[in-house]
């Protein structure tokens, strides 16, 4: 090798239960440079950075600082390194001052006490130097997030960091603030700095970064040099798979609008969303994590209550306050995540499943174990979930056999709508089939399904027809054919182009 | 060690250390134990009838006491029955007895027999007769059997226990209820005050003092209850519509409780009530056991009952466990929470309503510092205070664990001083259980 790379990455392998999140992967940063790493959701890149900063451990492979091996085992020691990951979600402590933040943990101290008058100095040093106009004793809590951001900045560099790893730093920052950052850049990349630079907006690669590698699946499958940074190329590559067998296909007929969302406004989340859900038909929704087709699904669950719009069903209006409305009338949703949100993990797996089914399981509000029981044991046959006992607690199932509890609590409800949120994340091959195959069934049995999804293959496999939305709002209305491409798709999730919603 | 895993890592672990504990102060509590009163009388008739072969002249001495004068009634029956010749009862001291040998022996009659209780064996006056009268050496004496039994384990000892631990572990139902859906509740303590104040003063100004009837005095306490309930739905709604942590919402509610106490008693003692007053508090109608305990456990098999078997129940485990997933399966939380706050402070009610009933007054200094202990019998007894797990009758265990500590201390004559440090160690030790249990046993993070 010729010279010493500031930051190496070697054959890192990563695996957690049931998912191979890194495979092997290499990753080189030279000093005074921009690499951008880039890929779809899920593709490895948060997984990579975490063990860029020492918040995961690889399970093989080295990783060099310097040209030294480097054995870390928390964050703290990557830092020490000289490696820091600034985050979505800043690492602040929203009580303290600006000064107080950057200095938090590496005080200038004797005997304990701070000197204030060397933090000010420094603080205002650091902050001129990356162009910051910020008051020191501003709370954190104060600041724009912009302002946030180069607080973190200035964090690392007062903790001499040669390496600066942001994840996704331009998502929320306004367009000027965005071009500051870009100065920012330039001038640490002068001094010397190495930056690793997360996003999925490909304009701001052509900008800032000297070269970009690309991962998917949790594989590393390309590298471009500056001058072959080009929109169509890195799409393709973000992309690549082929469309293979595995989904199960089915004809389909979809029938008469069930469902029928007009103009639904939540906040910054969702702008003006309109969407009709059809008997017998999977009408999925895609685009970018942060997209707001979470929170657009959950106005329609009742989850949040919308600022505005109108939910019909059947050509009813509905007024939804709470989850258990929307329940009462047949509509229901598979939580994107299911541990915090779609199961209580405490509670048996009998439990979860009886949650929302109580009333048919009861008398006066007793419970009757036996029928609850029957039918459970009906749906472990059925859908084939593999548990030991009823009693077994819900968190000690793998992904696929919750989401099938999960599925079993709903199937049993006998909904009319059935709202899936990213059905097959963290759910093994095997599974996902069956997932699929019930998905087409319900389909088939008239019933109304939405699934949203980040993986255009899935979306491509199952739907008939594809909302893209990004940013809160819908880019484009597909009716799903052989004439649509996965890279159609992420140009419309992107922003690279807009569909005249029809 | 790990057999210890093991029992800890069940539902009720703790019922194991309830029985050491139990074992522990049975066996420093080990003494001799002197029958009384008619059970005695029966032991030594039965010991009389196998020693003779037939009836013979008796002679029985028992002490002056109500248990003394049980004794020789019930063996003056007895004997009677089956044919033998009382010669004599001595009731009283070494006076009496001498007395009534003397009469025996002055009228040239002859005894076969002195039946007396224990304590008579060793007065001075037998050993005078024998020195002196050479009749009184034909004569047998015979006492009831001792028996080496502890002093923990007697039934009054055991009934004690649990009619001290009455109060706090009703309270401690309500409490449990409350940790399980990942809240607290501090106001209890002073919910106790402000009922017990509450039921007596409206049993004084609305019922007629000491001349209120039944039905006055189940009105004062029914308003009382309710008036308690109503505080925990207060705070209850506090934390379920506007997010106010319950550490916060409760700590609050008492303060205003005992406030509310001090205000309506003027700072004293409420005492104008009728005698029956204390049924609840003192009376034992069913078999000797008091009627709180038993009060007790009925709510305890209620709150089982709904916990494990009804929707309530289950919802509540759920809204502790996950409010969030709770929600989203249509379960309304809301609704769980002011419930489960609710019954809290009804629960609170009630012990406040129990404790006038035991002192026959009410006095907002009742239930000082109780929340802390029935927070640490629901914390014993195995509920997590991060919500979602916990079992009514761990609480229980939990509350009698404290009782039995309290009470084992108490009889082997440890300061009260010292019992403070204990319980608080065995709060620290079952905390350090359950947070051992949820890591799986690891002793890092």
């Amino acid at each position: 090798m010729a010279e010493t790379k500031l930051l190496e990455l070697k054959g890192i392998d990563k695996r957690f239960p049931g998912v191979h999140a890194l495979k092997s992967v290499d990753f080189e940063l030279g000093e005074g440079e921009c690499v951008a790493l880039l890929g779809e959701n899920g593709a490895g890149k948060s997984t990579l950075i975490k063990v860029m900063g020492g918040a995961h451990q690889a399970d093989s492979g080295t990783l060099l600082v310097n040209g030294r091996e480097q054995n870390w085992t928390k964050p703290t020691d990557a830092l020490e390194a000289g490696v820091a990951i600034i985050y979505q979600e800043f690492n602040l402590v929203p009580g303290l001052s600006a000064a107080e933040n950057v200095f938090l943990g590496i005080e200038p101290k004797d005997f304990g006490w701070v000197r204030r008058g060397e933090e000010k100095e420094r603080v205002k040093e650091v902050f001129e130097r990356i162009g910051a106009e910020i008051n020191p004793r501003t709370l954190c809590d104060d600041l724009t997030v912009a302002e946030k951001q180069l607080v973190e900045i200035a964090k690392a560099l007062v903790r001499d960091a040669r390496i600066l790893v942001m994840d996704e730093p331009s998502a929320v920052l306004t367009k000027k603030e965005v071009e500051q950052l870009y100065l920012l850049i330039d001038d640490l990349k002068e001094k010397g700095i190495g930056i690793v630079y997360v996003s999925h907006r490909l304009e701001e690669i052509e900008r800032v970064a000297d070269r970009a590698i690309v991962m998917r699946d949790g594989a590393r499958v390309g590298h471009l040099s500056r001058e072959e940074l080009d929109r169509s190329k890195i799409i393709e590559m973000m992309v690549g798979r082929k469309l293979e067998n595995e989904f199960p296909q089915e004809v389909r007929e979809p029938g008469e609008v069930r469902l029928r969302a007009k103009n639904l406004s939540f906040g910054q989340k969702v702008k003006n969303v309109s969407l009709d859900v059809r008997a017998g038909e999977i009408l999925a929704i895609t685009g970018l994590v942060g997209a707001g087709r979470t929170e657009t699904v959950r106005l329609l669950f009742g989850a949040d209550i919308p600022d505005e719009g109108v939910i019909e069903l059947d050509g009813q209006k509905l007024t939804l306050r709470k989850p258990s409305d929307a329940i009462e009338v047949g509509i229901c949703l598979l939580t994107e995540d299911r541990k915090d949100q779609g199961l209580v993990l405490g509670l048996s797996i009998l439990e979860n499943f009886g949650l929302p089914n109580l009333n048919k399981f009861s008398n006066n509000g007793w419970i009757d174990r036996s029928a609850e029981t029957r039918s459970f044991t009906s749906y472990v046959e059925k859908l084939q979930i593999k548990i030991s006992g009823h009693q077994q607690l819900a968190s000690q199932l793998s992904g696929g056999n919750q989401q099938k509890v999960v599925l079993a609590k709903w199937l049993e409800r006998n909904a009319e709508i059935l709202i899936f949120d990213e059905p097959t994340r963290g759910i093994d091959v095997g599974a996902k089939f069956e997932i699929y195959q019930w998905m087409n069934q319900l389909a088939q049995a008239g019933k109304g399904i939405v699934m949203i999804s980040s993986e255009l293959p899935e979306v491509l496999g199952m739907s008939d027809r594809i909302l893209v939305m990004k940013e809160g709002e819908l880019m484009g209305e597909l009716t799903n054919g052989p004439e649509i491409t996965q890279e159609m798709l992420m140009s419309l999730a992107i922003g690279e182009t807009k569909k005249q919603v029809a | 060690m790990k057999w210890i895993k093991t029992i800890f890592s069940s539902d009720y672990g703790m019922l194991g250390v309830l029985v050491l504990l139990c074992a522990f102060f049975s066996w420093i509590t080990f003494e001799d134990q002197q029958p009384e009163g008619e059970g005695a009388a029966e032991a030594l008739y039965q010991a009389i009838s196998k020693g003779f072969e037939k009836p013979g002249r008796v002679l029985i001495a028992g002490r002056k006491s109500d248990s003394g004068r049980a004794f020789t009634n019930q063996l003056n029956e007895l004997l009677s029955g089956d044919g033998w010749q009382i010669m004599g009862i001595a009731q009283g001291g070494p006076p009496e007895l001498g007395a009534a040998l003397r009469g025996v022996f002055d009228q040239n009659g002859s005894l076969d027999l002195l039946a007396c209780e224990k304590s008579f064996v060793q007065m001075a006056v037998l050993d005078n007769f024998k020195k002196f009268q050479p009749r009184m050496k034909e004569v047998k004496v015979m006492v009831p059997a001792s028996s080496s039994w502890p002093n923990f384990l007697k039934s009054s000892n055991l009934l004690n226990i649990a009619n001290q631990i009455a109060v706090i572990a009703i309270l401690a139902i309500g409490m449990t209820l409350v940790i399980i859906t990942a809240g607290i509740d501090l106001s209890v303590g002073s919910l106790i005050a402000f009922s017990a104040v509450l039921a007596t003063w409206v049993i004084r100004e609305w019922f007629g003092a000491d001349e209120a009837t039944m039905g006055g005095m189940i009105a004062g306490c029914g308003v009382a209850i309710l008036a308690c309930s109503g505080l925990g739905l207060f705070s209850g709604s506090m934390i379920a519509y506007f997010g106010v942590p319950p550490f916060v919402a409760t700590l609050g509610m008492m303060m205003v409780g005992s406030g509310c106490a001090y205000m309506l008693s003027g700072g004293l003692s409420i005492y104008q009530l009728p005698n029956s007053f204390d049924w609840l508090g003192r009376g034992d109608d069913w078999g000797g056991i008091p009627n709180a305990v038993v009060l007790m456990v009925v709510l305890y098999v209620i709150a089982h009952t709904i916990m494990s078997r009804t929707t309530v129940g289950r919802y509540i485990y759920a809204v502790g466990g996950n409010p969030e997933a709770a929600r989203l399966s249509g379960v309304p939380v809301k609704k769980i929470l002011l419930g489960v706050y609710a019954s809290c402070g009804a629960l609170a009610g009630l012990g406040g309503v129990i404790m006038a009933s035991q002192f026959k007054s009410g006095d907002p200094k009742y239930g000082l510092m109780y929340e802390l202990y029935v927070i640490a019998a629901v914390v014993v007894g195995g509920t997590s205070l991060s919500g979602g797990r916990g079992k009514v009758f761990g609480t229980l265990i939990g509350a009698f664990i404290i009782a039995v500590i309290q009470n084992g201390m108490n009889l082997t004559g440890v300061q009260s001083y010292t019992q403070k440090v204990v319980l608080g160690v065995v709060l620290l030790v079952a905390v350090l259980l359950d947070m051992l249990k949820k890591r799986g046993w690891k002793l890092s993070l």
